[in-house]
């Protein structure tokens, strides 16, 4: 079988590298461990002081066009921020709304709409989330909302589940059914008959809730009225996966960096661990795979950013898989190297442990993607 | 600066194309004026069969001249010359060798093979026991030297011998060159689990050796080793195929060829499909951070994820065959091959020398050694035969 070979570049422009180096300064100061786990604690949802910093940094609206009064830039320089805030798991909504809710605005809104909606989420005031999936997380063409007509107006009816910062969020984008087919609508978060109900999560620095809708009523502007709602979804969800890709990749870097520096450190039998081939050669099996998936996901957010559709369906489902896996394995063996600290709750291997998880099931499994893979490979 | 590089690469081709049309030149005679045209490693100087430009160019020369019908299969008959052996020479032997050698080496009328593993030293290089001991202006070498991919063919090799044995192992070494057809040198064939003998066992037998074949200062040995085995890692490990190319096409192709129904193996070709994509594309980006001044750890890499990878998806084509995974069609042929099988035709053949994949080039187990300890700054194991007299080192 011949794919065709994609020509894949990785040159790092200044800009980017300057972009890193400033996310990075900008994210250690703020997402100390001791923060981290008191916003994962709190119920303010996400550490909003950390978010306000990132709007006025204009890091918030990155991908949303100047015109929208965003920073106009790619999905490659968004990827940067994604992964930095992923090797820290600083706790703020940029998949949600930076990724998931903008992208689901720019491609399904209006040119009126998106100049309506866009300035306050890229300036930090407004977040977005994503409702699409039905209670039970599944992702089918049926969501678990309906959306019928009632005059003037839409009327909401049913759940969605799974639903990323979902409690937090001030516009909800759903996903629902219609007589219409499948309609986007933007729904604000403190709409009557709307009921948001945390989930007890797995992975404490990312809430998700389940929407309740009974009987929601928004006006028709709500409706997201530009592009086919099918297709604005899969866009959307094209960048979320993307994203979570390179948030893993910044979590496995970090735990490679961190558990390496343990092994240097931590003697027992008159030695550093780190010195037992067992220790040595673990951790560089995960260097191989960290710099391997590091590849595959810089390689999709570009793909991403150059808009190419067709390397995209395979680009990103090869990265949500591997990347999931190679921070699995890493965030396992994060806690393995350490022993018995890395078992405790004051120390932060769990926390990537966790992240590591919910975020492989999290926008479909890597078998899932496996799968859909195999279809465009056809095999 | 990239763009006058990629000017003057670009004029060159253009000038040994016009001059030398691949598809009516003989593939010596093209390969001498890639030399002349500087095109042969880019990275050298002028008259050394190089331009003076970064080796990133290199890619591109060859790409050029295989998509104008050209060859540059001499890269791989003579893999421990082209590969290895000119940059050792060019970075530590006399103008006079660099001159007389390089251009038969790249043309393949020389052949070259590397004589460093000894039965008692494999990954443990530095404690081999092959002699070299001066006389006059002579050196005398006696010793034995086993795996030596191509000695059969070769005109010259590059021997690494102890001159020392009473200073610790990596302080008593010096490199050579020496010539393969000179009396006492005696090459026989070691059959591989193939079947084939690429390699051999060469025995010195009172072999001399004229003091100016020697590259490096006399005790300076393990140095020049280094500079081979460096360029022998990249060699290995930094060939960007097309997509979907190697060992993953012939499991693609024996997963349509038998039905391709299971999911199970569907999904395991899917992920051996990433994987392979996956290690592709950490070549590319660590070929161009050398190019932008900031080299990653991911070049060094590139070795050991290929070599495992290559081994796990040649295994599992197999599993893919089904009962045709028993076979091994056309049989075990004995012969001595004109160059290396890594590039094997057949998924069986690929399946076999992909074990070596693991073991040539210096040992998986050894790769993760040197990425912990260089890449990762892990410490080293304790070593036991350290400030010991190589003569004093227990050995097998
Ligand atoms: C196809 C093929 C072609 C080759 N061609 C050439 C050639 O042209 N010229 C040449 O000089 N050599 C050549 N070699 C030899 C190759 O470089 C050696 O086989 C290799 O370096 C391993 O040495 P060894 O065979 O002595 O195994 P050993 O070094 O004895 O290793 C045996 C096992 O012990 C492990 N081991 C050894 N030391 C350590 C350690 N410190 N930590 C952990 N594990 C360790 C190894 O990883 C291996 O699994 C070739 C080999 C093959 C298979």
């Amino acid at each position: 079988m011949t794919t065709a070979t994609p020509t894949a570049s990785f040159t790092v422009t200044e800009e980017q590298r300057l972009l890193r180096a400033t996310v990075r300064e900008l994210i250690a100061a703020r997402a100390t461990s001791e923060r981290v786990r008191e916003v994962m604690l709190g119920d303010e949802g996400y550490d909003r002081d950390a978010w306000a910093e990132l709007a006025q940094t204009g890091l918030t609206g990155l991908t949303v066009p100047e015109r929208f009064g965003g920073a106009g830039a790619t999905f490659a320089e968004l990827a940067i921020v994604i992964e930095e805030a992923g090797r820290r798991l600083l706790p703020v909504p940029l998949l949600s709304s930076a990724v998931l809710g903008t992208e689901a605005v720019l491609a399904a809104g209006t040119e009126q709409q998106c100049a309506a909606l866009l300035p306050a989420v890229a300036e930090g005031r407004t977040t977005l989330a994503l409702a699409h999936l039905d209670e039970r997380g599944g992702l089918t063409s049926e969501p678990g909302v309906a959306a019928r007509r009632d005059g003037e107006d839409w009327v909401l009816q049913g759940t969605a589940g799974y639903v990323v910062d979902g409690a937090s969020a001030e516009m909800v984008v759903t996903a629902a059914v219609s007589d219409e087919g499948l309609v986007l609508l933007v729904v604000p978060g403190e709409s009557a008959g709307l009921e948001r109900r945390p989930l007890d999560v797995l992975d404490l620095t990312r809430p998700m809730a389940t929407l309740v809708y009974d009987g929601v009523r928004v006006d028709d502007d709500a409706w997201l009225a530009g592009d086919d709602a099918m297709v604005a979804l899969h866009r959307a969800l094209s960048a979320g996966v993307v994203a979570v890709a390179c948030e893993q990749v910044g979590g496995a870097g970090h735990v490679l960096e961190m558990t390496t520096g343990y092994a240097r450190d931590r003697i027992q039998f008159g030695r550093a661990i780190g010195s037992f081939q067992a220790v040595k050669h673990r951790l560089a099996e995960l260097l191989v795979q960290v710099e391997s998936a590091r590849s595959v996901a810089e390689h999709a957010a570009r793909v991403l950013a150059a808009g190419d559709r067709h390397e995209l369906a395979i680009a990103a489902p090869m990265a949500k898989s591997y990347c999931s896996e190679v921070f699995e394995q890493a965030s396992a063996d994060g806690i393995q190297l350490h022993g018995g600290i890395g078992f405790t709750w004051e120390h932060d291997a769990h926390l990537y442990f966790k992240r590591a998880k919910a975020t492989k099931l999290l926008l479909g499994s890597p078998s899932h993607h496996r799968a859909l893979l195999a279809e465009v490979l056809s095999l | 600066m990239a763009i006058d590089e990629r000017t003057l690469v670009t004029e060159r081709i253009e000038a040994l194309l016009a001059s030398h049309p691949p598809a009516s030149t003989p593939e010596r005679d093209f390969w001498g004026a890639q030399f002349d045209h500087g095109l042969a490693w880019v990275q050298h100087p002028e008259d050394f069969g190089g331009c003076g430009v970064s080796p990133r160019w290199q890619a591109e020369v060859d790409r050029r001249i295989v998509e104008a019908g050209g060859s540059v299969r001499n890269r791989y008959l003579n893999v421990l010359g082209i590969g290895m052996g000119a940059g050792t020479l060019m970075a530590h032997a006399d103008e006079e060798r660099q001159r007389r050698m390089l251009r038969p080496m790249f043309t393949c009328e020389e052949i070259w093979c590397q004589l460093f593993s000894e039965p008692g030293a494999g990954s443990d290089l530095a404690a081999l026991s092959t002699t070299a001991v001066k006389e006059g202006d002579t050196w005398i070498v006696n010793g034995q030297k086993v795996w030596t991919t191509l000695a059969h063919l070769a005109t010259w090799g590059l021997l690494v011998a102890r001159t020392d044995p009473d200073v610790p192992k990596h302080a008593g070494l010096t490199y050579f060159v020496v010539d393969m057809q000179a009396d006492g040198v005696d090459v026989r064939p070691l059959y591989q689990i193939t079947g084939e003998a690429e390699f051999n066992e060469v025995y010195f037998d009172d072999v001399r050796i004229d003091d100016d074949m020697r590259v490096g200062e006399v005790g300076q040995g393990w140095a020049v080793a280094m500079t081979t085995l460096m360029n022998e890692r990249v060699a290995i490990g930094s060939n960007v195929a097309p997509r979907g190319s190697g060992a993953i096409a012939h499991a693609l192709e024996a997963w349509k060829q038998h039905g391709g129904d299971d999911p199970v193996a569907r999904d395991q070709l899917v992920r051996y499909w990433v994987e392979a994509e996956a290690q592709r594309l950490t070549t590319i980006r660590a070929g161009e951070a050398r190019k932008s001044g900031t080299p990653g750890p991911e070049g060094s890499t590139g070795k050991l994820h290929w070599a495992d990878l290559n081994k796990s998806i040649t295994a599992f084509t197999i599993d893919l065959l089904g009962a045709e995974g028993m076979t091994y069609p056309g049989g075990y042929e004995f012969t001595r091959p004109d160059e290396t099988a890594n590039r094997a035709e057949s998924a069986h053949k690929a399946f076999l020398r992909a074990r070596a994949n693991s073991i040539e080039g210096g040992t998986s187990e050894i790769m993760k050694n040197i990425l912990g300890e260089r890449v990762l700054g892990l410490p080293g194991e304790p070593r036991v035969d350290k400030n010991v007299p190589w003569r004093e080192v227990p050995r097998s």
